[in-house]
């Protein structure tokens, strides 16, 4: 037994050391140094103050974008993806499911930075808007709008949000929808009352995924939304790689990670309330 | 409905076919198609920056993947037998990992290396035995390998540990009543059967690192990944160009997306 021990610890010990020193100490210094101070020419200088968070302030239209547009590009994305969810795990015959669900998934493995510029090209003046323009819609300005940027969003991290909910209608049994058709519910009610509650835990699961990871978006915003529309991942690199403000940008990090984990937080709650739902539904 | 998801597979393919249809513009704008030429190819191809970029991704990505496989299927083998707090620990720092966002990897693998070298460089000048001068550490592939290892490893451990949950363990302890070393076993009943975890974790691995811009927008240091690469040529405007390395990147992430694919597929069947 001591001798599988020891060789347990040396499987685990490059993984467990790779993980401590690339990813928990270089968090560590993130919070340390947003209770320092800015050294003259850009850095930082130890101190402790609390200085930098009272200025977040100063970055309030990056937070409010994000907090704004995060939220909606979520919504976006799961009015989108539920239907196409629904569809893949009910409606779709059984012989092309695993291809249409390989298709929404290669996407988000993509270069996302690719599949940005290619709205560059579309919404750009020579796309979308001269084809509007000839059909005689005018010439409206999509680019470097927050539309632009929900668009981007939505096209993203649409693959995200379906899988889940995927997974959620597909484990859904297919037993209770009869009963509830036999005993003369209508379809909608049988929707409402039977597959949307049976789901929740697949959307909750991929909204959660999709606003964590646009409250941290950058290059999004940076590409579609030509520097007007501006979230926090936008402000953590002009602090870190133009102003070299290391303090001030790492505590704007350590706020986001936050309402990160509040988020998280909520999530769980909500989940947990959902799963003691279904052991209801299970015992009945 | 079926009208609705064709819709949808629509917006999805549609931006992705135009980029490739216009690297095989003939003319420069983007607004009308003047006939089929691959002239953007070999202009990017001949691009030496380009090259230098995808030589550098290339092997930032070749690296950590083979790293992140290595330390990955070990620790998840490692983690099949260890309970109580050690495992906890464990699962959270692959939790954390994955769900940090790139850019707060970024941001703190910058800053905590930077403040490293800028601490170490002055000790390793002052011992250097040489009369040459230390060598100056710096960001770089090594960050760059570093960082991308980092979420890669957290990938293969969860793909090869759900491969793992899979795994008929009657068959290890079969072969261990038989009087198979511990190594053999491993040998020939454990790795045939995660095999395909493994190589799917390597692809993934490889995938996430040639196509991360934003982690190495932070640590690449004086390297430029491809990435990185198109990011500051796009800021400068919109060629034909650019779109012939775009479909490249996207033909190379969707061929081993396809192939991971297929290997997890077959794998699913056999086992």
């Amino acid at each position: 037994m001591q001798r599988q021990d020891l060789r347990t610890w040396l499987l685990l010990v490059p993984a467990g050391a790779w993980f401590l020193c690339m990813l928990i100490l270089p968090l560590i210094v993130v919070f340390v140094f947003a209770f320092g101070e800015r050294g003259a020419a850009g850095g930082y200088v130890p101190a402790f103050t609390f200085e930098n968070f009272a200025n977040l302030g100063a970055r309030w239209t990056a937070f409010k974008n994000t907090l704004i547009l995060a939220p909606l590009g979520t919504l976006a994305c799961l009015l989108i993806a539920y239907p196409l969810a629904y569809f893949l795990a009910l409606r779709a015959s059984a012989r092309w499911r695993t291809l249409l669900l390989i298709l929404v998934i290669v996407p988000f493995w993509t270069s996302i930075l690719i599949r940005s510029y290619a709205w560059i090209y579309l919404l750009g003046g020579q796309g979308i808007p001269s084809l509007l323009n000839a059909l005689g819609f005018g010439n409206p300005r999509l680019i470097n709008t927050p539309f632009a940027v929900l668009i981007g969003i939505v096209y993203g991290y649409l693959p995200l949000m379906v899988f889940p909910i995927y997974v959620a209608l597909e484990r859904l049994d297919k037993r209770l929808l009869e009963a509830s058709s036999d005993l003369g519910s209508p379809p909608w009610r049988s929707f409402l009352q039977v597959t949307l509650p049976l789901s929740m835990p697949g959307v909750a699961t991929g909204s959660m995924l999709v606003f964590i990871l646009l409250m941290g978006e950058f290059l999004i915003p940076a590409m579609l939304g030509g520097g007007k529309v501006f979230f926090i991942g936008n402000a953590l690199v002009d602090l870190f790689l133009q102003s070299r403000n290391w303090p001030f940008g790492a505590a704007v990090a350590v706020a986001l990670v936050v309402v990160m984990l509040v988020t998280v937080a909520a999530y769980l709650r909500f989940t947990r309330r959902w799963a003691g739902g279904r052991d209801d539904v299970s015992l009945m | 409905m079926r009208i609705y998801a064709f819709a949808v597979y629509l917006f999805l393919y549609i931006p992705i076919g135009v980029i490739a249809l216009f690297s095989f513009n003939a003319g420069r704008h983007a607004s009308q198609f003047q006939g089929f030429s691959v002239q953007w190819y070999g202009k990017a191809l001949s691009n030496p920056f380009v090259v230098d970029a995808f030589k550098t991704s290339l092997t930032v990505a070749l690296s950590s993947a083979v790293l992140a496989t290595l330390f990955g299927t070990t620790a998840a083998m490692a983690l099949q037998s260890v309970k109580g707090r050690l495992r906890i620990a464990f699962d959270a720092l692959i939790y954390i990992a994955v769900m940090v966002p790139g850019i707060v990897i970024g941001i703190a693998t910058l800053i905590a290396l930077v403040t490293l070298f800028d601490w170490l460089n002055p000790v390793l000048a002052a011992v250097w035995p040489l009369a040459d001068g230390a060598p100056k550490l710096s960001l770089g592939y090594g960050s760059l390998i570093a960082a991308h290892g980092l979420f890669s490893m957290a990938l293969v451990i969860i793909i090869v540990r759900a491969r793992m949950a899979g795994m008929d363990r009657s068959l290890v302890e079969a072969s261990a009543d038989l009087g198979a070393t511990p190594w053999g076993t491993f040998r020939q009943v454990t790795l045939p059967q995660i095999f395909p975890g493994i190589l799917a974790g390597f692809l993934l691995a490889f995938t996430f690192s040639f196509d991360d811009f934003i982690i190495a927008f932070f640590v690449a240091g004086s390297q430029t990944t491809l990435p990185v690469y198109v990011f500051s040529s796009i800021r400068r405007g919109v060629t034909p160009e650019i779109n012939a390395i775009g479909t490249m990147v996207l033909a190379v992430s969707l061929l081993l997306l396809v192939t991971a694919q297929a290997i997890l597929q077959r794998g699913r069947q056999a086992g």
